[in-house]
Protein backbone atom coordinates (compact mmCIF):
# COMPACT_ATOMS: atom_id res chain seq x y z
CA UNK A 1 0.00 0.00 0.00
CA UNK A 2 1.42 3.38 -0.96
CA UNK A 3 1.43 6.08 1.68
CA UNK A 4 -1.34 8.14 0.06
CA UNK A 5 -3.48 5.03 -0.19
CA UNK A 6 -2.83 4.33 3.45
CA UNK A 7 -3.76 7.95 4.22
CA UNK A 8 -7.09 7.66 2.44
CA UNK A 9 -7.86 4.30 4.00
CA UNK A 10 -7.13 5.58 7.47
CA UNK A 11 -9.26 8.71 6.88
CA UNK A 12 -12.19 6.55 5.78
CA UNK A 13 -11.73 4.32 8.81
CA UNK A 14 -11.74 7.37 11.08
CA UNK A 15 -14.94 8.69 9.47
CA UNK A 16 -16.58 5.28 9.81
CA UNK A 17 -15.75 5.09 13.51
CA UNK A 18 -17.06 8.64 13.99
CA UNK A 19 -20.36 7.85 12.23
CA UNK A 20 -20.73 4.60 14.18
CA UNK A 21 -20.33 6.39 17.50
CA UNK A 22 -22.94 8.97 16.51
CA UNK A 23 -25.39 6.32 15.25
CA UNK A 24 -24.96 3.73 18.01
CA UNK A 25 -24.80 6.34 20.79
CA UNK A 26 -27.85 8.06 19.34
CA UNK A 27 -26.12 11.40 19.96
CA UNK A 28 -27.90 14.71 19.39
CA UNK A 29 -26.37 16.83 16.67
CA UNK A 30 -25.61 19.65 19.12
CA UNK A 31 -23.49 17.19 21.14
CA UNK A 32 -21.62 15.41 18.35
CA UNK A 33 -22.70 15.91 14.76
CA UNK A 34 -21.93 13.08 12.34
CA UNK A 35 -19.44 13.42 9.49
CA UNK A 36 -22.15 13.78 6.87
CA UNK A 37 -23.71 16.75 8.62
CA UNK A 38 -20.30 18.35 9.16
CA UNK A 39 -19.47 17.86 5.49
CA UNK A 40 -22.76 19.52 4.53
CA UNK A 41 -22.07 22.45 6.82
CA UNK A 42 -18.53 22.68 5.50
CA UNK A 43 -19.93 23.09 2.00
CA UNK A 44 -22.81 25.41 2.91
CA UNK A 45 -20.63 27.69 5.03
CA UNK A 46 -17.62 27.49 2.76
CA UNK A 47 -17.40 31.22 2.15
CA UNK A 48 -17.32 32.21 5.79
CA UNK A 49 -14.95 29.33 6.62
CA UNK A 50 -12.50 30.20 3.85
CA UNK A 51 -12.54 33.88 4.79
CA UNK A 52 -11.69 33.07 8.37
CA UNK A 53 -9.22 30.34 7.49
CA UNK A 54 -7.39 32.81 5.30
CA UNK A 55 -6.99 35.17 8.25
CA UNK A 56 -5.67 32.41 10.50
CA UNK A 57 -3.32 31.16 7.79
CA UNK A 58 -1.86 34.65 7.34
CA UNK A 59 -1.27 34.94 11.08
CA UNK A 60 0.36 31.53 11.21
CA UNK A 61 2.60 32.07 8.20
CA UNK A 62 3.74 35.51 9.32
CA UNK A 63 4.39 34.19 12.83
CA UNK A 64 6.27 31.20 11.47
CA UNK A 65 8.51 33.20 9.16
CA UNK A 66 9.23 35.95 11.70
CA UNK A 67 9.68 33.47 14.55
CA UNK A 68 12.09 31.36 12.49
CA UNK A 69 14.03 34.47 11.46
CA UNK A 70 14.28 35.98 14.93
CA UNK A 71 14.88 32.55 16.48
CA UNK A 72 17.64 31.82 13.98
CA UNK A 73 19.38 35.13 14.65
CA UNK A 74 19.06 34.68 18.43
CA UNK A 75 20.57 31.20 18.25
CA UNK A 76 23.56 32.54 16.29
CA UNK A 77 24.04 35.39 18.78
CA UNK A 78 23.81 33.02 21.73
CA UNK A 79 26.21 30.55 20.16
CA UNK A 80 28.75 33.17 19.16
CA UNK A 81 29.20 34.93 22.45
CA UNK A 82 29.55 33.35 25.89
CA UNK A 83 28.74 36.78 27.32
CA UNK A 84 25.37 36.97 25.54
CA UNK A 85 24.77 33.39 26.56
CA UNK A 86 25.39 34.12 30.23
CA UNK A 87 23.14 37.17 30.21
CA UNK A 88 20.32 36.10 27.94
CA UNK A 89 19.93 32.39 28.56
CA UNK A 90 18.45 32.67 32.08
CA UNK A 91 15.97 35.20 30.71
CA UNK A 92 15.00 32.79 27.96
CA UNK A 93 14.52 29.97 30.42
CA UNK A 94 12.36 32.20 32.58
CA UNK A 95 10.22 33.50 29.75
CA UNK A 96 9.86 30.01 28.40
CA UNK A 97 8.37 29.01 31.74
CA UNK A 98 5.49 31.48 31.23
CA UNK A 99 2.60 29.65 29.57
CA UNK A 100 1.88 31.31 26.25
CA UNK A 101 -1.84 31.16 27.08
CA UNK A 102 -1.22 33.59 29.91
CA UNK A 103 0.38 36.07 27.53
CA UNK A 104 -2.54 36.22 25.12
CA UNK A 105 -4.67 38.75 27.05
CA UNK A 106 -1.67 41.00 27.60
CA UNK A 107 -0.70 40.90 23.95
CA UNK A 108 -4.28 41.77 23.01
CA UNK A 109 -4.15 44.66 25.41
CA UNK A 110 -0.87 45.95 24.00
CA UNK A 111 -1.25 45.16 20.34
CA UNK A 112 -4.98 45.35 19.84
CA UNK A 113 -7.51 42.83 18.59
CA UNK A 114 -6.24 42.75 15.03
CA UNK A 115 -3.71 40.67 13.19
CA UNK A 116 -0.59 41.83 15.05
CA UNK A 117 -1.34 40.28 18.42
CA UNK A 118 -2.00 36.86 16.82
CA UNK A 119 1.13 37.03 14.72
CA UNK A 120 3.13 37.82 17.83
CA UNK A 121 1.50 34.91 19.68
CA UNK A 122 2.47 32.54 16.87
CA UNK A 123 5.92 34.11 16.73
CA UNK A 124 6.53 33.56 20.44
CA UNK A 125 5.40 29.97 20.27
CA UNK A 126 7.62 29.36 17.21
CA UNK A 127 10.61 31.17 18.64
CA UNK A 128 11.60 28.69 21.35
CA UNK A 129 11.76 25.42 19.43
CA UNK A 130 13.66 27.11 16.59
CA UNK A 131 16.10 28.90 18.88
CA UNK A 132 16.83 25.94 21.10
CA UNK A 133 17.17 23.34 18.34
CA UNK A 134 19.41 25.60 16.25
CA UNK A 135 21.44 26.74 19.25
CA UNK A 136 22.08 23.16 20.38
CA UNK A 137 23.24 22.23 16.90
CA UNK A 138 25.51 25.29 16.69
CA UNK A 139 27.13 24.40 20.01
CA UNK A 140 27.64 20.74 19.08
CA UNK A 141 29.53 21.28 15.83
CA UNK A 142 32.57 19.01 15.62
CA UNK A 143 35.27 20.92 17.54
CA UNK A 144 37.96 19.58 15.20
CA UNK A 145 36.31 21.44 12.32
CA UNK A 146 36.47 24.63 14.35
CA UNK A 147 40.13 23.92 15.15
CA UNK A 148 40.89 23.43 11.48
CA UNK A 149 39.20 26.75 10.76
CA UNK A 150 41.31 28.49 13.38
CA UNK A 151 44.58 27.01 12.09
CA UNK A 152 43.62 28.16 8.61
CA UNK A 153 43.36 31.69 9.96
CA UNK A 154 39.59 32.20 9.90
CA UNK A 155 38.00 34.83 12.13
CA UNK A 156 35.11 33.97 14.41
CA UNK A 157 32.39 35.15 12.03
CA UNK A 158 33.83 33.38 9.00
CA UNK A 159 33.97 30.16 11.03
CA UNK A 160 30.38 30.84 12.01
CA UNK A 161 29.24 31.46 8.46
CA UNK A 162 31.24 28.79 6.64
CA UNK A 163 31.36 25.99 9.21
CA UNK A 164 29.02 26.32 12.18
CA UNK A 165 25.85 27.52 10.46
CA UNK A 166 25.95 25.00 7.58
CA UNK A 167 26.79 22.22 10.01
CA UNK A 168 23.87 23.20 12.25
CA UNK A 169 21.22 23.57 9.54
CA UNK A 170 19.70 20.14 10.23
CA UNK A 171 19.09 21.30 13.80
CA UNK A 172 17.42 24.48 12.51
CA UNK A 173 15.26 22.35 10.23
CA UNK A 174 14.07 20.09 13.01
CA UNK A 175 13.18 23.14 15.09
CA UNK A 176 11.25 24.55 12.17
CA UNK A 177 9.31 21.32 11.66
CA UNK A 178 8.19 21.42 15.29
CA UNK A 179 7.40 25.10 14.99
CA UNK A 180 5.10 24.49 12.03
CA UNK A 181 2.87 22.40 14.28
CA UNK A 182 2.98 24.88 17.15
CA UNK A 183 2.37 28.07 15.19
CA UNK A 184 -1.39 27.49 14.61
CA UNK A 185 -1.84 26.92 18.35
CA UNK A 186 -0.50 30.41 19.01
CA UNK A 187 -2.74 32.03 16.45
CA UNK A 188 -5.86 30.21 17.67
CA UNK A 189 -5.27 31.10 21.31
CA UNK A 190 -4.84 34.70 20.25
CA UNK A 191 -8.15 34.58 18.42
CA UNK A 192 -9.94 33.00 21.35
CA UNK A 193 -8.87 35.77 23.66
CA UNK A 194 -10.22 38.42 21.39
CA UNK A 195 -10.71 38.73 17.66
CA UNK A 196 -13.32 39.44 15.05
CA UNK A 197 -11.86 37.15 12.39
CA UNK A 198 -10.13 33.79 12.09
CA UNK A 199 -10.95 30.13 12.63
CA UNK A 200 -10.55 30.42 16.40
CA UNK A 201 -13.05 33.28 16.42
CA UNK A 202 -15.42 31.31 14.19
CA UNK A 203 -15.26 28.31 16.52
CA UNK A 204 -16.14 30.41 19.56
CA UNK A 205 -18.95 32.09 17.63
CA UNK A 206 -20.35 28.74 16.47
CA UNK A 207 -20.07 27.34 19.97
CA UNK A 208 -21.97 30.29 21.42
CA UNK A 209 -24.80 29.74 18.98
CA UNK A 210 -24.81 25.97 19.53
CA UNK A 211 -23.78 25.42 15.91
CA UNK A 212 -21.61 22.49 16.79
CA UNK A 213 -21.51 21.28 13.18
CA UNK A 214 -19.92 24.59 12.12
CA UNK A 215 -17.47 24.31 15.00
CA UNK A 216 -16.42 20.89 13.82
CA UNK A 217 -16.13 22.08 10.25
CA UNK A 218 -13.81 24.87 11.36
CA UNK A 219 -11.84 22.42 13.50
CA UNK A 220 -11.32 20.08 10.56
CA UNK A 221 -10.17 22.91 8.32
CA UNK A 222 -7.73 23.94 11.04
CA UNK A 223 -6.38 20.40 11.34
CA UNK A 224 -5.98 20.04 7.60
CA UNK A 225 -4.25 23.40 7.47
CA UNK A 226 -1.79 22.35 10.18
CA UNK A 227 -1.03 19.07 8.43
CA UNK A 228 -0.43 20.86 5.13
CA UNK A 229 1.77 23.43 6.82
CA UNK A 230 3.83 20.71 8.43
CA UNK A 231 4.18 18.83 5.16
CA UNK A 232 5.15 22.01 3.30
CA UNK A 233 7.73 22.90 5.94
CA UNK A 234 9.09 19.38 5.79
CA UNK A 235 9.43 19.61 2.01
CA UNK A 236 11.04 23.01 2.27
CA UNK A 237 13.57 21.73 4.82
CA UNK A 238 14.37 18.68 2.70
CA UNK A 239 14.95 20.75 -0.44
CA UNK A 240 16.94 23.28 1.50
CA UNK A 241 19.15 20.65 3.15
CA UNK A 242 19.62 18.86 -0.16
CA UNK A 243 20.74 22.08 -1.73
CA UNK A 244 23.20 22.81 1.06
CA UNK A 245 23.83 19.10 1.57
CA UNK A 246 24.22 19.38 5.30
CA UNK B 1 56.40 32.10 2.24
CA UNK B 2 58.23 33.33 5.31
CA UNK B 3 61.40 31.59 6.42
CA UNK B 4 60.70 28.08 7.74
CA UNK B 5 61.43 28.06 11.50
CA UNK B 6 62.89 25.42 13.78
CA UNK B 7 60.39 24.02 16.30
CA UNK B 8 61.11 22.68 19.71
CA UNK B 9 59.13 21.15 22.52
CA UNK B 10 60.48 20.42 25.96
CA UNK B 11 58.30 19.36 28.85
CA UNK B 12 55.50 17.11 29.91
CA UNK B 13 51.81 16.95 29.15
CA UNK B 14 48.80 15.91 31.17
CA UNK B 15 45.15 15.58 30.25
CA UNK B 16 43.16 15.88 33.46
CA UNK B 17 45.13 13.79 35.92
CA UNK B 18 46.56 11.44 33.31
CA UNK B 19 50.16 11.92 32.31
CA UNK B 20 50.41 11.70 28.51
CA UNK B 21 54.17 12.13 28.11
CA UNK B 22 57.01 13.15 30.36
CA UNK B 23 60.39 14.79 29.75
CA UNK B 24 59.91 15.06 26.02
CA UNK B 25 62.69 16.91 24.26
CA UNK B 26 61.89 17.29 20.59
CA UNK B 27 63.50 19.45 17.94
CA UNK B 28 62.08 19.81 14.46
CA UNK B 29 64.78 21.26 12.25
CA UNK B 30 64.01 24.19 9.98
CA UNK B 31 63.14 23.32 6.40
CA UNK B 32 63.39 19.57 7.00
CA UNK B 33 61.16 16.54 7.41
CA UNK B 34 61.06 15.10 10.91
CA UNK B 35 59.23 11.79 11.26
CA UNK B 36 57.67 11.02 14.62
CA UNK B 37 56.91 7.41 15.48
CA UNK B 38 55.76 5.66 18.62
CA UNK B 39 53.10 3.31 19.88
CA UNK B 40 49.45 4.23 19.79
CA UNK B 41 48.37 6.58 22.56
CA UNK B 42 51.87 7.79 23.38
CA UNK B 43 50.90 11.36 22.52
CA UNK B 44 52.03 12.00 18.95
CA UNK B 45 48.81 13.71 17.88
CA UNK B 46 48.89 15.66 21.13
CA UNK B 47 52.30 17.06 20.16
CA UNK B 48 50.89 18.24 16.84
CA UNK B 49 47.84 19.77 18.49
CA UNK B 50 50.05 21.64 20.94
CA UNK B 51 52.08 23.16 18.10
CA UNK B 52 48.88 24.02 16.25
CA UNK B 53 47.40 25.75 19.29
CA UNK B 54 44.50 23.31 19.48
CA UNK B 55 45.23 21.71 22.83
CA UNK B 56 43.12 23.67 25.34
CA UNK B 57 42.34 20.35 27.01
CA UNK B 58 46.04 19.57 27.53
CA UNK B 59 47.93 20.75 30.57
CA UNK B 60 51.46 21.27 29.28
CA UNK B 61 54.34 22.27 31.50
CA UNK B 62 57.50 23.32 29.74
CA UNK B 63 58.19 25.27 26.61
CA UNK B 64 57.37 24.77 22.97
CA UNK B 65 57.25 26.81 19.80
CA UNK B 66 59.68 28.42 17.40
CA UNK B 67 62.68 30.56 18.28
CA UNK B 68 61.68 32.96 15.54
CA UNK B 69 58.45 33.96 17.25
CA UNK B 70 54.79 32.94 17.47
CA UNK B 71 53.47 30.32 15.11
CA UNK B 72 50.06 31.92 14.50
CA UNK B 73 49.25 31.86 10.82
CA UNK B 74 52.38 29.90 9.99
CA UNK B 75 51.00 26.38 10.33
CA UNK B 76 49.14 24.02 8.07
CA UNK B 77 47.69 20.99 9.84
CA UNK B 78 46.44 17.73 8.42
CA UNK B 79 44.74 16.04 11.35
CA UNK B 80 44.39 12.31 11.84
CA UNK B 81 40.79 12.36 10.58
CA UNK B 82 40.14 14.02 7.24
CA UNK B 83 37.69 16.68 8.57
CA UNK B 84 36.17 17.21 5.15
CA UNK B 85 33.04 19.35 5.29
CA UNK B 86 30.21 17.16 3.97
CA UNK B 87 28.22 20.03 2.45
CA UNK B 88 31.08 21.23 0.25
CA UNK B 89 32.32 19.61 -2.94
CA UNK B 90 35.80 18.14 -3.15
CA UNK B 91 37.10 21.25 -4.92
CA UNK B 92 35.47 23.54 -2.36
CA UNK B 93 37.00 21.51 0.46
CA UNK B 94 40.43 21.82 -1.12
CA UNK B 95 39.91 25.60 -1.36
CA UNK B 96 38.58 25.85 2.21
CA UNK B 97 41.51 27.91 3.52
CA UNK B 98 40.92 30.73 1.04
CA UNK B 99 37.17 30.63 1.69
CA UNK B 100 37.72 30.88 5.44
CA UNK B 101 40.12 33.78 5.10
CA UNK B 102 37.83 35.61 2.71
CA UNK B 103 40.39 35.41 -0.08
CA UNK B 104 39.58 34.63 -3.69
CA UNK B 105 40.34 30.97 -4.24
CA UNK B 106 42.73 30.09 -7.04
CA UNK B 107 40.66 27.71 -9.17
CA UNK B 108 43.63 26.85 -11.37
CA UNK B 109 45.74 25.84 -8.39
CA UNK B 110 42.89 23.81 -6.90
CA UNK B 111 42.47 21.94 -10.17
CA UNK B 112 46.18 21.26 -10.48
CA UNK B 113 46.54 20.01 -6.89
CA UNK B 114 43.49 17.79 -7.33
CA UNK B 115 44.98 16.49 -10.53
CA UNK B 116 48.24 15.69 -8.77
CA UNK B 117 46.49 13.70 -6.02
CA UNK B 118 44.70 11.82 -8.79
CA UNK B 119 41.20 13.15 -8.11
CA UNK B 120 40.66 15.58 -10.98
CA UNK B 121 37.50 13.71 -11.97
CA UNK B 122 36.07 13.97 -8.45
CA UNK B 123 36.26 17.73 -8.05
CA UNK B 124 32.46 18.15 -8.08
CA UNK B 125 31.72 15.11 -5.89
CA UNK B 126 30.66 15.34 -2.29
CA UNK B 127 32.96 13.73 0.33
CA UNK B 128 30.29 11.12 1.10
CA UNK B 129 30.74 9.77 -2.42
CA UNK B 130 34.44 9.05 -1.88
CA UNK B 131 36.34 6.08 -0.48
CA UNK B 132 38.44 6.44 2.67
CA UNK B 133 41.66 6.69 0.69
CA UNK B 134 40.16 9.25 -1.66
CA UNK B 135 38.99 11.35 1.25
CA UNK B 136 42.45 11.24 2.73
CA UNK B 137 43.91 12.48 -0.55
CA UNK B 138 41.43 15.36 -0.58
CA UNK B 139 42.57 16.29 2.93
CA UNK B 140 46.17 16.13 1.74
CA UNK B 141 45.34 18.35 -1.22
CA UNK B 142 43.67 20.84 1.14
CA UNK B 143 46.82 20.88 3.27
CA UNK B 144 49.12 21.30 0.27
CA UNK B 145 47.03 24.30 -0.85
CA UNK B 146 47.98 26.13 2.33
CA UNK B 147 51.17 28.04 1.73
CA UNK B 148 52.57 27.77 5.24
CA UNK B 149 56.19 27.45 6.44
CA UNK B 150 55.32 24.81 9.03
CA UNK B 151 53.34 21.72 8.05
CA UNK B 152 52.08 19.19 10.58
CA UNK B 153 50.93 15.88 9.10
CA UNK B 154 49.18 13.31 11.29
CA UNK B 155 49.36 9.92 9.57
CA UNK B 156 48.54 11.51 6.21
CA UNK B 157 48.99 8.37 4.10
CA UNK B 158 47.57 5.75 6.49
CA UNK B 159 44.48 4.93 4.40
CA UNK B 160 46.21 4.72 1.02
CA UNK B 161 47.05 1.69 -1.11
CA UNK B 162 50.76 1.01 -1.69
CA UNK B 163 50.91 2.69 -5.07
CA UNK B 164 49.10 5.84 -4.01
CA UNK B 165 51.03 5.96 -0.77
CA UNK B 166 54.35 6.04 -2.62
CA UNK B 167 53.04 8.67 -5.05
CA UNK B 168 51.60 10.89 -2.35
CA UNK B 169 54.83 10.68 -0.35
CA UNK B 170 56.74 11.84 -3.41
CA UNK B 171 54.24 14.60 -4.16
CA UNK B 172 54.34 15.88 -0.57
CA UNK B 173 58.13 15.81 -0.48
CA UNK B 174 58.19 17.88 -3.64
CA UNK B 175 55.51 20.41 -2.74
CA UNK B 176 56.66 20.87 0.85
CA UNK B 177 60.34 21.18 0.06
CA UNK B 178 62.04 23.82 2.20
CA UNK B 179 59.26 23.81 4.81
CA UNK B 180 59.50 22.55 8.35
CA UNK B 181 57.51 19.33 8.28
CA UNK B 182 56.58 17.20 11.28
CA UNK B 183 55.14 13.90 10.08
CA UNK B 184 53.50 11.45 12.46
CA UNK B 185 53.51 7.90 11.11
CA UNK B 186 53.28 4.26 12.17
CA UNK B 187 55.10 3.10 9.06
CA UNK B 188 58.88 2.53 9.44
CA UNK B 189 59.29 2.44 5.64
CA UNK B 190 57.70 5.85 5.36
CA UNK B 191 59.97 7.31 8.03
CA UNK B 192 63.04 5.80 6.36
CA UNK B 193 61.97 7.27 3.02
CA UNK B 194 61.00 10.75 4.09
CA UNK B 195 62.79 11.66 7.32
CA UNK B 196 65.74 14.01 7.47
CA UNK B 197 65.36 13.14 11.13
CA UNK B 198 63.54 10.24 12.77
CA UNK B 199 62.26 10.40 16.32
CA UNK B 200 60.70 7.56 18.29
CA UNK B 201 58.47 8.75 21.09
CA UNK B 202 58.04 6.71 24.27
CA UNK B 203 56.46 7.43 27.63
CA UNK B 204 59.84 8.49 28.96
CA UNK B 205 60.87 10.85 26.20
CA UNK B 206 61.99 10.88 22.59
CA UNK B 207 64.93 9.06 21.04
CA UNK B 208 66.39 9.91 17.68
CA UNK B 209 67.22 7.24 15.12
CA UNK B 210 69.81 7.93 12.42
CA UNK B 211 68.07 8.18 9.05
CA UNK B 212 69.54 6.83 5.81
CA UNK B 213 71.80 9.06 3.74
CA UNK B 214 70.50 10.89 0.70
CA UNK B 215 67.89 13.39 -0.37
CA UNK B 216 64.21 12.71 0.27
CA UNK B 217 62.11 11.08 -0.97
CA UNK B 218 64.52 8.17 -0.97
CA UNK B 219 64.02 5.11 -3.15
CA UNK B 220 61.94 2.49 -1.35
CA UNK B 221 64.28 -0.32 -2.39
CA UNK B 222 67.51 1.47 -1.52
CA UNK B 223 69.64 -0.81 0.61
CA UNK B 224 70.22 1.73 3.37
CA UNK B 225 66.56 2.68 3.46
CA UNK B 226 65.67 -0.98 3.91
CA UNK B 227 68.25 -1.34 6.66
CA UNK B 228 66.98 1.66 8.59
CA UNK B 229 63.44 0.44 8.10
CA UNK B 230 64.34 -2.93 9.59
CA UNK B 231 66.23 -1.37 12.49
CA UNK B 232 63.34 0.99 13.14
CA UNK B 233 60.85 -1.84 13.17
CA UNK B 234 62.99 -3.75 15.66
CA UNK B 235 63.27 -0.59 17.75
CA UNK B 236 59.48 -0.10 17.76
CA UNK B 237 58.88 -3.72 18.71
CA UNK B 238 61.16 -3.66 21.71
CA UNK B 239 59.46 -0.46 22.81
CA UNK B 240 56.10 -2.22 23.07
N1 LIG C 1 40.43 14.92 24.51
C1 LIG C 1 41.04 14.00 25.27
N2 LIG C 1 40.64 13.76 26.53
C2 LIG C 1 41.24 12.84 27.30
N3 LIG C 1 42.26 12.10 26.89
C3 LIG C 1 42.73 12.27 25.66
C4 LIG C 1 42.14 13.23 24.78
N4 LIG C 1 42.81 13.20 23.62
C5 LIG C 1 43.76 12.25 23.76
N5 LIG C 1 43.72 11.70 24.98
C6 LIG C 1 44.61 10.67 25.49
O1 LIG C 1 45.92 11.14 25.29
C7 LIG C 1 46.77 10.09 24.91
C8 LIG C 1 47.55 10.49 23.68
O2 LIG C 1 46.67 10.65 22.61
P1 LIG C 1 47.21 10.95 21.14
O3 LIG C 1 46.03 11.12 20.28
O4 LIG C 1 48.18 12.06 21.20
O5 LIG C 1 47.95 9.60 20.79
P2 LIG C 1 48.73 9.17 19.49
O6 LIG C 1 50.15 8.94 19.86
O7 LIG C 1 48.48 10.16 18.40
O8 LIG C 1 48.05 7.79 19.14
P3 LIG C 1 47.68 7.14 17.72
O9 LIG C 1 48.94 6.61 17.15
O10 LIG C 1 46.75 6.04 18.07
O11 LIG C 1 47.07 8.21 16.88
C9 LIG C 1 45.90 8.86 24.70
O12 LIG C 1 46.13 7.99 25.78
C10 LIG C 1 44.50 9.37 24.73
O13 LIG C 1 43.68 8.45 25.41
MG1 LIG D 1 47.38 10.13 16.70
Amino acid sequence: MKSWQAGIASTLLGLAIWQTIVTLGDLQKFILPGPVLVAETLWKSRVIIIENAWVTLSEVLLGLVLGALIGGISAIMLASSPMTRALVRPMLVFTQAIPVFALAPILNLWLGFGLTSKVVMALIIVYFPVTSAFFDALIRVNPDWLGLGRVMGAGKWRVMWHIRIPAALPGFASGLRLAAVYAPIGAIIGEWVGASKGLGYLMLLANGRAKIDLMFAALIVLAVMTICLHAATDQFCKRFLDRTDA
Amino acid sequence: MTQAPTLHMKGSAKIGDTLIFDALDLTVAAGQWTCLLGSSGVGKSTVLKLFAGLAEHVDFSGTFGAESGPLDGKIALMAQSDLLLPWLTVAQNVALGARLRGEASDAGKVASVLDRVGLADKSKSKPSELSGGQRQRVALARTLMEDRPVVLLDEPFSALDAKNRARMQELSAEVLEGRTVLLVTHDPAEAARLGHAIVVMTESGAQTVTPPQGAVPRAIDNENVLKVQAALLARLREDA
